[in-house]
Parts: structure tokens; C-alpha cells; sequence
């Protein structure tokens, strides 16, 4: 009995990693630090509450303007419409794991679409007093078993980075500002990362920003058109109307790029805006990802998509999904200040190497994780992100607060935080 | 004059406060200019320094306004700017920001790299900001760019390996080509050679030749890049039997094809060889081309009298698969040999279009496993070959084959000419250089039988008729090494540079330099005769 079962076992395994050899000629399997996990089902390892909250929230919000649903802060939006069909959703809050409150803070745009986060902090605190008045279970815990979408620039920060007069008091007084105090506890789901910086809580699950998947589907090529693009990329260098000098926008690195190297034949940069955006992402080699204001861009999701290496200059940043993916083995990191070395960096990666990272971006898998598309699909970021929550659970019992017992302060932050909204 | 200070300051100042309307500022001028020529009627009594004062900042004035228009804002103020304000920083302001312009940057030396932090007294450092770091010669370096075109390269080539044959992976190709040292080896061979260079898959040459290895072919054959095997063959050729051989005592894993060396393989067919399971069929276009040139236009003539058989003449006779609607074989297209009847020849070098008799070798592709032993998995189709008589030989390819109707059609079931069947070959009996080197420089008359043009070009009449005596009859071919014709080029473009040597040149020049030429003739054919 026991050797009949050790046998096909054996038979089994050698199948598979057969055929899995097979399929690695063109693809590898990627297993970042938490395991294999790409294409871990998060149904069944956890339940997930979705709050009522009246419509000026969201759906309002959406209505007054639907560009919310086109930029790169969408997450928001899509993860709660997912959640609402999903199968991890349960209407038993008891039975919950994690709570989630369906709200957009970052869909309150200018004329020319950027979100305005000066608000934001307000619409938190109105929500968060309105469930914890509602519903016991964020005095239970003060937020530690729910969870929150915050895709803008700094997360939970709600602010930007610099404040336009270049006085260093002021500066250290937007970073002082930190995460809204009120969300302290709770985990964050946010697209900011960054090692050492308020604004990315320890447990915080990082995830890419939101990217068309149709559009990028539509302009897809077929693979065997031979890569002749070095080096790729297209978006501003220097910040004309924030910053006229130079220097401070993407922290000098942008610039740096296009002085050192507008004159060289590999690296095809500009600032244009060409329809064939997508097709060249897909015929080059390395696709740049400085940073920007943020750390973050949606180069990222597009070079990851498109099968081109992603070159991140962006000191000490925490890219998506990080536990999971095994980014250093994927794309290639440049320290801001080598930015002047970046050819030399580039041209001295050994081929194999590079072949390497192209089989494991050719994975699709891969290519999924980073996608939020419409309806869901099995293994892209919406399950990235559940199944980073099911690798949080089970919480720990201290979360639980006694009866009385209080740990955040409502009065913290800004006084002008502190108007209802 | 007071008042005419006045006025001109008021001018100035409409001036500078309507700086940007060009009207003001010409009427500011013509309020001026007039504000001038009034005065020296009006007054009497100006101090000829007040006048001085006057007109210096008039000048200045104008001066200023025409800086203005052409640089575009206030140059007054930023005048009064520099001379007022201290230089603060080692940033050199620059009014008004332009943005196609760069900014100031920070040039960075390895030493300076801190002090490029420090910037002027209204900014501060965030922590982390570099400022922006700009290499000493910001150019592209000429060897990390070599590096990275081998890096594309390599890139395009996994690229086609992975993606190119339609992601099936490719198999070797092994290609038979039977030859013999002959005049034209060297021309056919080289065509198959460049031809399986060329080819993106790996490729094994078995070279088979009749009567033995022989050392002409192995010369040719070593400049290739593929893997040769390189075999001697001394009966009449059955064509397979050395193959199989070779096929199966290195279990060599491929498509078989069988290149004929002078035929003309298109690229796209190999690429359709690949799709083949057992095996293949293609359609090969046939080129009946007569080696006679006047044949050949007889028979051009005759196929217009032939208007009814001009359907079936303009069309290139191919052999290959024939299928049906449904993509079924059904068939086999066969040379016709009907209509050369009576001018077809066997072999070669007879004044007749070389034509396949039976079914070409070359149209058919196999998998390398039908030749091996083991019949693992083989089809039940294909006979056993030990079965074969070895001394028969083989005489179609389809007999290798219990069910002929198995063969899989290729390109597109038989659609697609993949290559191109020719048979041309000089006479037997001609004669070449070994290696097609000549060393050292021949002085060989060689009659020629049969040329149907004249050996030698006649000469054009001008002074050199004294040349004509040189060649020795209309039959003859008269071999002039190469360096004694350059010898009598050169000797003539010294002469004279205004005529190119041995061409028709122009009478008029001729007669202007009568005697050089004549000297310089006769000098070259008595260099002539006495060689002679």
C-alpha cells in the first residue's frame, strides 16, 4: 500500500517536472521570499466584511467625476467592486478576518486630473467616525483587523512632498505629517513604498498602481519582432511649472539621465508622447523607472507587461508585492547617484543574465500579478493582495482591546484635519 | 530746460511703463527727438552740461529700449539688479526662466562631490537629493556601445529561437548532397554551401562524393561553418545507403534533405521542412534549360507557332504533390517529358536540356528516425531497410515507403515552389585551374571548338591598327595574362592622359598628338613581337 502510493507519487512528481522543464525553456518560475505564492487561491484562507457606507463615499464621488476610473489611483475603485462579487466576501461580520471600508479619497480631481489629497484626510476621520459609531468592530481592535486602499502619491500620508516654497521648515513639516493617525493600526494597501520613510507602515501591503489592461492588451506585438531599443523611455525630465530650477523633482535623477545621455544612440529618451508607446516598450530591452515626486510609476506595471527589463532608480523603494515577487532578480537597481555610470552598468550585465530576467518576465503569472483587469482574474493583484492579507491572518490576540480600553487619539493631526467633512 | 527734464522723464518713464507696445516707444522717441528739437529754439541759456546730461540719457534710454526689444524684458532693471545687489550665489540667475534652455546644473568631479550639494543661500539640501550629477564627458563610450549591440544580438537571437519557428523549437537539418569533382563543383557547391550557412537552424552536411573523398571537395567543403561529414562513395550513386549509415551511427535527430548541388534552395524552405512528421513532399520547380543558346531561341521561335501549346509551355514544369480541394494528396505532379522528346539528354554536356527522368530525390524530406534501426516508432509504413537490396540501389523515393499515400504534402500542400531544380554543368572535357587559382600566370592557346561568339573583340579602327596583327585568327583564343594588358594600359595612359587606353576615343584628340601615339605603338608591338 505505502510503496504503491510512494510510487505514483514519484511517477507524478517526474511528470510534472518534466513537463515543468519543458516549460521552463521560456518561462521560469518565480518564487519570491514568501514562497511560491503567485498563484496561491486566496479562497477559503480568509473572510473578508465589506461596510455600507452611504454614497457620498464613493459612488458619489465617481459620479461627479468619472476619470477616477482611468488613472493610475483606480485600485481603489476596482478593488472595491471586486470585493463586492468576490467569493471571500461574507455578509457575517462576525465570521470576518478583515473589514473593509469602501471609500475613494483620491477621487477628488483638478481640471487637468491630478488628485487633490488636501481633503482626504477629512473624508478618513468622517468614515472612520461613522463605522466605528455604527459597528462594534472598529472599537474592538481600533482598526487592526481592517484594512484600507490608499493609492495615492504617499499613501495614508494624504499630502505631497514638497511644499513649493523651498524653506526647510516647511519641508520637514509635510514629512512630519505622517500617516493619519487614525489609521495607525489598521493595514494599509497602498502603492507608495519606500524603506525608512513615514509613510509606509511596517505592515503595509504594497501594490502596483493601476493600469489599463485593456489598452495594453489591444497594443500588444508578436514576440518574435527582435528587440532593437536599448534603452527606453518617455516622460518628463525636468518639472518645469513645481520646479524650475532642476534638482528637486525625482531628487535630480531624471535630470541627470537626460544630461548624460541625450546624446547617446542606445538610450531612445524624450518627453514626447507617441502613439506607439506600447509597441516600443515591447521592442525594447530596458525600460527606465526613475522615480518621480513618488517613488512609484506605472513604468513598472507597463515594462513588466511588455516583457522589458525595468531599470529602477529610486533610492531604498519598495516595490509590489515585495514578498512575493522576487524583484532583484528581475529588474536591474541603479543607485541614483550612479545614474551617470548607467551605461556602463547596463552594457556590463552579463547576457545571461538578462536572458534570465526576460524568461522570468516572459512568466505569465508574472505579467497577471500586476494587472487589476476586469472582471478578476485568477492570480492578478486583487488575489495578490488578498493573498498577502491571508498571509497576515491569523492575527494576533493582543489586537484585541479591553473593554474602555483606547490607544488612538482622535485629536491627533493638523487642527484643520479635525473639521467634519 | 527744466521742463525738458521733465518731459524727458516723463517720456522715459511712458517708456519703460509701456515697454512692450513698440508704438509707445516710438512715440517716446518722437516726443523725444521733438522734446530736442525744440529745444534748441526754445532756450538760450542751457549749460552746455545739462544739454550733455540730456542727451547721455537719451542715448541710454534708446540704448536700453533696443536691448529691451531684443532680449525681451527689462534690461534697465537688470542692470540696476547687478550693480545693486550682491552676486549671492555661483548660479547665475537667469531672468526669465526658459524652458527650452537647461538649468543651471552641477557639473560633478569625483573631488567636488560634496561641495555640489551646497547650493545658494535660499535653498536648502533635502535630505537626499543629489543635485543633478553629470559625468565630465557626457558621450557615449565607443566600446560599452559594442557591448551593447552584442547584447541586442544576442537578445534577437533567443529571441528567433524561442519565438521565430513558430515556437516548435527547431530540428537539425541534415543535408546529403552528392557531388563529383568537376568544372563547375566549385560554383554549385559554394551556392549549397552559402545557402545552409544562411540557415537558422542547426545544420549537419553530409557530403557524399563519387570516387572517393578527394582533397578539391574537402577544400571547398572546410570553409563552411556547419558540421561536416565528409564521405567517399565509390559505386554509382544510390544515394541513400551512405547516409543511412552515417544517420544512424551518430543517431543523428533531424530532417533529412537531400540538396543536390545545383539546385537553389529558397530560405522559407527549410523553415517549412520543420513541420514535417515522417514524411514530406515539396513541389520543386523544374529549369529544363537547354545548354545550347541557339536551341534555345529556336525553341523560343517554335513555341510561338505553337499557339495552342503556349498555355502548357509558359508555365514552369514542377514536380510535386497534388492535392486535391481538401489539402489531400491525391497525387503526384511528374516532369513531362513528352514535349523534349527526342531532345532531352542523360548526361550532361551533350548540346540538350538535361531533364529528370524519374522522380527527384530532392523534392522528398524525411525525419532521420525512418533511417535509424530501432523501429521504436516508426510508422508501419515505411519499410524496413535492411530489407532493401543494397546493390539495387533505390529507385524512387516512394518505394522507401509500403503506403505512399502517407507522404505529408509541404508548403502549403505542394502550392509553394521551395527550390528549383537545374542541371548545367560545363563540357566534359573542359579544363580548370585546380582551386581555381592561377599560379603561376598562364600563356596557354587553347582552340576553341564551338564559340558561337568571336574569341577575340574586334578591335575599334583608330591608330592602333598595328594591334590587329596581334591576334592570330578569328578561332584561336588567345590567353593575354593579366599583367601584360596592364603593362599596355598603363603604357598608353602615360602617353597621353586626355585618351582612355583601348577605348574608341575621339579622332580629334588622336590628331592632335599624331607622332606620340604612333611611336608608342610601335614601341609595344615590337615589345610584342620579340615576346613573340
Amino acid at each position: 500500500m505505502m510503496n504503491r502510493s510512494s510510487l505514483s507519487t514519484i511517477l507524478l512528481f517526474l511528470f510534472f517536472s518534466a513537463s515543468s522543464a519543458e516549460h521552463n525553456a521560456r518561462t521560469e518560475r518565480i518564487s519570491g521570499s514568501a514562497g511560491d505564492v503567485l498563484e496561491d487561491n486566496p479562497v477559503g484562507r480568509l473572510k473578508v466584511y465589506v461596510y455600507e457606507l452611504p454614497s457620498k463615499y464613493n459612488k458619489k464621488l465617481l459620479q461627479k467625476d468619472p476619470r477616477c476610473l482611468t488613472h493610475m489611483f483606480a485600485a481603489e475603485i476596482f478593488m472595491h467592486r471586486f470585493l463586492l462579487s468576490s467569493p471571500v466576501r461574507t455578509r457575517n461580520p462576525d465570521e470576518a478576518d478583515w473589514f473593509y471600508t469602501p471609500i475613494y479619497p483620491t477621487c477628488d480631481l483638478t481640471p487637468t486630473g491630478l488628485p487633490l489629497p488636501f481633503k482626504s484626510p477629512r473624508m478618513m476621520r468622517s468614515a472612520i467616525q461613522l463605522i466605528s459609531s455604527n459597528w462594534p468592530y472598529w472599537n474592538r481592535t481600533e482598526g487592526a483587523d481592517h484594512f484600507f486602499v490608499v493609492p495615492h502619491d504617499f499613501g495614508a500620508c494624504f499630502h505631497y512632498q514638497v511644499e513649493f516654497n523651498f524653506d526647510i521648515k516647511q519641508e520637514e513639516k509635510a514629512i512630519e505629517r505622517g500617516i493619519l493617525p487614525l489609521l495607525q493600526r489598521a493595514t494599509l494597501v497602498q502603492t507608495f513604498g519606500q524603506r525608512n520613510h513615514v509613510c509606509l507602515d511596517q505592515g503595509s501591503i504594497t501594490i502596483p498602481p493601476f493600469a489599463p489592461p485593456q489598452k495594453m492588451q489591444a497594443h500588444l506585438i508578436p514576440p518574435d519582432i527582435p528587440r532593437s531599443i536599448f534603452v527606453y523611455f518617455r516622460g518628463l525630465f525636468y518639472d518645469v511649472n513645481n520646479d524650475p530650477e532642476g534638482g528637486y523633482y525625482a531628487r535630480g535623477a531624471r535630470a541627470a539621465v537626460w544630461e548624460n545621455f541625450k546624446n547617446n544612440p542606445l538610450f531612445d529618451i524624450s518627453t514626447d508622447h507617441p502613439t506607439t508607446y506600447y509597441e516600443d516598450m515591447q521592442r525594447s530591452i530596458f525600460c527606465l523607472c526613475p522615480l518621480g515626486w513618488a517613488p512609484w510609476s506605472p513604468r513598472l506595471v507597463e515594462a513588466v507587461v511588455f516583457g522589458c527589463i525595468p531599470v529602477i532608480i529610486a533610492d531604498d523603494i519598495v516595490l509590489p508585492f515585495a514578498d512575493a515577487i522576487p524583484w532583484e532578480e528581475i529588474g536591474v537597481f541603479v543607485a541614483e547617484k550612479d545614474v551617470p555610470k548607467l551605461d556602463t552598468i547596463l552594457t556590463s550585465i552579463p547576457t545571461e543574465v538578462i536572458l534570465r530576467k526576460q524568461r522570468l518576465l516572459a512568466n505569465p503569472s508574472m505579467k497577471q500579478a500586476m494587472l487589476f483587469p476586469q472582471p478578476a482574474q485568477p492570480g492578478d493583484s486583487f488575489h495578490q493582495i488578498l493573498n498577502g492579507l491571508a498571509r497576515k491572518l491569523p492575527h494576533d490576540r493582543s489586537i484585541y482591546l479591553r473593554e474602555g480600553e483606547k490607544v488612538l487619539n482622535w485629536t491627533a493631526g493638523p487642527v484643520g484635519d479635525l473639521k467634519p467633512w | 530746460m527744466a521742463s525738458f527734464h521733465k518731459e524727458e522723464e516723463e517720456a522715459k518713464a511712458k517708456a519703460e511703463e509701456g515697454k512692450k507696445s513698440t508704438t509707445m516707444k516710438l512715440s517716446a522717441l518722437h516726443q523725444s527727438y521733438l522734446n530736442r528739437r525744440r529745444s534748441p529754439l526754445d532756450s538760450s541759456v542751457d549749460a552746455p552740461s545739462k544739454s550733455f546730461l540730456a542727451v547721455f540719457w537719451l542715448v541710454l534710454h534708446c540704448l536700453c529700449c533696443l536691448i529691451s526689444l531684443l532680449l525681451g524684458f527689462r534690461f534697465s532693471r537688470l542692470v540696476f539688479f547687478f550693480l545693486v545687489s550682491t552676486p549671492s550665489s555661483s548660479n547665475l540667475y537667469s531672468p526669465p526662466f526658459r524652458p527650452d534652455l537647461p538649468p543651471p546644473r552641477i557639473d560633478l568631479t569625483p573631488s567636488n562631490a560634496t561641495t555640489a550639494e551646497v547650493k545658494t543661500s535660499s535653498s536648502r539640501v533635502v535630505v537626499g537629493r543629489h543635485g543633478i550629477l553629470i559625468r565630465p564627458w557626457p558621450h557615449p563610450d565607443p566600446v560599452e556601445v559594442m557591448k551593447a549591440h552584442r547584447i541586442i544580438e544576442r537578445v534577437q537571437r533567443e529571441q528567433k529561437a524561442v519565438f521565430g519557428a513558430g515556437g516548435k523549437g527547431s530540428r537539425t537539418v541534415i543535408a546529403v548532397t552528392p557531388t563529383y569533382v568537376r568544372t563547375f563543383q566549385a560554383l554549385h557547391l559554394n551556392g549549397v554551401m552559402h545557402s545552409l550557412m544562411l540557415v537558422p537552424y542547426d545544420v549537419v552536411w553530409i557530403v557524399v562524393e563519387a570516387g572517393g573523398v578527394s582533397n578539391e571537395t574537402a577544400s571547398i567543403v572546410a570553409k563552411s561553418g556547419v558540421r561536416v561529414i565528409h564521405v567517399g562513395f565509390d559505386q554509382r550513386m544510390p544515394n541513400t545507403w551512405e547516409d543511412r549509415g552515417k544517420v544512424e551511427e551518430e543517431k543523428l535527430d533531424g530532417v533529412v534533405m537531400f540538396a543536390d548541388d545545383s539546385n537553389m534552395h529558397s530560405m522559407e524552405f527549410f523553415d517549412e521542412i520543420q513541420n514535417v512528421k515522417w514524411f514530406g513532399a515539396v513541389s520543386v520547380g523544374i529549369l529544363a534549360h537547354s545548354g545550347n543558346a541557339e536551341e534555345m531561341v529556336m525553341s523560343m521561335d517554335k513555341r510561338r507557332e505553337m499557339v495552342d501549346e503556349v498555355e502548357e509551355r509558359s508555365s514552369l514544369p514542377v514536380q510535386g504533390p497534388a492535392c486535391n480541394a481538401t489539402d489531400k494528396l491525391i497525387g503526384w505532379h511528374v516532369f513531362n517529358t513528352l514535349p523534349y522528346a527526342g531532345k532531352s539528354a542523360v548526361y550532361i554536356d551533350d548540346v540538350a536540356a538535361v531533364l529528370p527522368q524519374k522522380l527527384e530525390w530532392c523534392g522528398f524530406v524525411l525525419n532521420s528516425r525512418i533511417l535509424w534501426d530501432e523501429a521504436e516508432s516508426k510508422p508501419e509504413w515505411v519499410k524496413e531497410f535492411g530489407l532493401l537490396n543494397e546493390n539495387e540501389g533505390v529507385e524512387s523515393p516512394l518505394s522507401l515507403l509500403n503506403d505512399p499515400s502517407m507522404v505529408e504534402p509541404l508548403g502549403s500542400c505542394g502550392r509553394q515552389v521551395l527550390l528549383w531544380w537545374l542541371r548545367v554543368e560545363a563540357r566534359a572535357d573542359s579544363k580548370f585551374p585546380p582551386g581555381w587559382v592561377i599560379d603561376p600566370p598562364l600563356e596557354i592557346t587553347v582552340a576553341a571548338k564551338r564559340t558561337p561568339w568571336p574569341d577575340v573583340p574586334p578591335e575599334p579602327p583608330t591608330k592602333k591598327k598595328d594591334q590587329m596583327s596581334l591576334s592570330q585568327g578569328n578561332n584561336n583564343v588567345v590567353v593575354i595574362p593579366k599583367q601584360q594588358q596592364q603593362q599596355q594600359q598603363q603604357q598608353q595612359q602615360r602617353s597621353s592622359k586626355v585618351r582612355k587606353p583601348k577605348r574608341r576615343s575621339k579622332r580629334n584628340k588622336h590628331e592632335a598628338k599624331p607622332t606620340d601615339t604612333t611611336t608608342q605603338v610601335s614601341s609595344s608591338t615590337k615589345h610584342h613581337q620579340e615576346r613573340n
